[in-house]
């Protein structure tokens, strides 16, 4: 971080908003007299305290309701994306068990609505994982499709975190309003810049994450339907009762608070962000392609997370050019666990080439990412990249004509 | 992860880096790995008698590969056919404190040195039957 005083922003350059945002300053101030002045447990009726934490956790509910156009009533406050999901999956499933066992779902959830499905397969469950094609999108009429008599879910995620892809929920949940049939939606990314409208996009479940849209980590949140029709839950924990028993525990209220001006905040900027990110990320892969060859954008083209590039540079391993750009701040493309080292479901999914999968740098700009900073990022992913193409065997064999798909590769 | 001094010297200023003809006869050239599993070394020696007077790499591959083969052929110039094919991978995890992940980078090494040796002296073999 040496070159930080020369720069006229922050270094290593935050590119991966995809992972977790900086909380924004706002929702900070808003929080701190949650902590050590107005801290109640928003379930004391008895006294000041309780009742402070009460009213600002009943205005985040409506901050958070009017984001997604639903009533404050059907907001549960959860800890965050991966327990609303949670919650929402293995909640409608255990309900309704007795009206069916089949849920629908795609082949590219992230982990914490794809693990719940495999999980409720060995209560005896039936899944459906609706393939996609190559830029990562289901279509409604494989939905549709999908959907059978036992069916009681629909499950499918919002904007990819791995692609960007956006799947079509309006019409999806358009098919499930016809059948009948429940539709969660995880929209735990794309909230920042996306509009969503639960009533007219047909959703009964949907999933947030605060730390994804400038809020706080651990804080999520979980709309449950409650009118045509009214979704009910199994709770994944007891205890005292809150959150209509949807969702046992002392409410985080510093966090609900956070959660709910990052909402506020969402609301009122995601359609100037939308144009500003998406132009943004053009500028970064127009840098990238005009002075690269062999590169290659994952995900859809244009129905897409306005700030979220996913892009192999083929020829070049994905691990290394992170490490040649240590001023950027990104994720590996395939989000492939350092710990397996194995390409990751979604990119596979899509058909991504086993050796492309390896090559995929993902980058996701967000709300204070800054021109300045994009063409910073360009330059420096740039220059590593050069070097490495140079060290790399496999582009040197491209150049000299070699297919590579014609080669017998020696390894165990 | 934090990556040691020396591995990270490697990658940045890689020694040897380049190629040689694959057809000299007094090179051998060893490729191993696959682009699939995200790892591919190229690593040739020259030799004059029995001593590697030469070594040259590219590393399709993460930090720890392209470090791993960087030192391999620092390691292996200067040293006779049999010294280059006796190293052992640990040795290579060990200077590198290359981390439990990074280990199959070491073995690709290790191989990428047996098999340039094994190139060169099926070439010579293939040479003197000729001859």
């Amino acid at each position: 971080m040496s070159i930080a005083n020369e720069l006229p922003f922050q270094t290593p350059v935050y590119l991966d908003n995809s992972s977790t945002t900086r909380c924004d300053p706002r929702v900070v101030e808003e929080m701190l007299p949650y902590f050590s002045d107005t801290y109640g447990n928003a379930h004391s009726r008895s006294h000041a305290y309780g009742w402070g934490a009460e009213k600002a956790v009943d205005l985040a509910r409506e901050r958070v309701a009017s984001l997604v156009n639903c009533k404050p009533s059907e907001i549960i406050f959860t800890s965050g994306g991966t327990e609303s999901c949670n919650l929402a999956i293995f909640g409608a499933a255990r309900m309704y068990a007795e009206k069916g066992k089949h849920i629908v779902t795609t082949a590219v959830e992230h982990r914490s609505c794809m693990d719940p499905c495999r999980a409720l397969e060995r209560e005896g469950f039936e899944v459906t994982y609706l393939p996609v094609d190559t830029n990562g999108l289901v279509t409604a009429e494989q939905v549709a499709g999908a959907i059978r008599e036992d069916t009681i879910l629909v499950s499918v995620i919002f904007g990819n975190n791995e692609v960007g892809t956006i799947m079509p929920a309006k019409e999806i949940g358009a098919v499930c309003k016809d059948k009948g049939v429940i539709f969660h939606l995880d929209a735990c990314l794309g909230l920042d810049t996306e509009t969503l409208d639960v009533d007219a996009d047909g959703i009964d479940l949907l999933s947030m994450s605060g730390h994804k849209m400038y809020g706080p980590q651990g804080i999520g949140a979980l709309y449950v339907r409650r009118r045509r029709p009214r979704v009910r839950l199994r709770a994944l924990n007891l205890g005292g009762g809150q959150e209509r028993g949807f969702r046992h525990g002392t409410l985080n209220v510093p966090g609900i608070v956070g959660m709910g001006k990052a909402a506020e905040i969402c609301k009122e900027t995601r359609d100037a962000e939308k144009v500003r990110q998406t132009a943004l990320s053009k500028r970064l892969k127009d840098a990238f392609f005009a002075q690269m060859d062999h590169l290659y954008l994952n995900g859809h083209p244009t129905q897409r997370l306005p700030g979220l590039l996913n892009i192999s540079f083929n020829y070049i391993e994905g691990e290394s050019l992170m490490m040649g750009m240590s001023t950027l701040a990104v994720s590996s493309g395939s989000a492939c666990t350092s710990a397996t080292l194995e390409p990751s479901h979604v990119m596979r999914a899509l058909g991504v080439g086993e050796d492309l999968v390896h090559t995929s740098i993902r980058f996701s700009l967000g709300r204070f990412t800054t021109e300045a900073e994009v063409d910073f990022a360009a330059k420096e992913c740039l220059a590593a990249a050069h070097k490495l193409r140079e060290m790399s065997p496999l582009y040197e064999m491209v150049k000299e004509g070699i297919d590579l798909n014609t080669i017998e590769w020696k390894h165990d | 992860m934090a990556y040691s001094d020396k591995l990270i010297d490697h990658f940045n200023n890689p020694r040897n880096l380049g190629s040689m003809d694959k057809g000299d006869e007094t090179v051998g050239t060893g490729i191993v790995g696959a682009p699939e599993c995200g790892d591919v070394m190229k690593l040739q020696i020259k030799v004059e008698g029995d001593k590697i007077v030469d070594a040259k790499f590219k590393t399709f591959g993460c930090g720890s590969a392209i470090a791993s083969s960087s030192l391999a052929t620092e390691w292996v110039k200067g040293r006779t056919l049999d010294e280059a094919y006796s190293i052992k991978n640990t040795e290579i995890v060990e200077e590198l404190a290359l981390p439990p992940v990074k280990i199959h980078c070491s073995v690709l090494a290790e191989e990428a040195i047996k098999s340039a040796i094994e190139d060169f002296q099926s070439k010579k073999n293939a040479a003197a039957a000729e001859g």
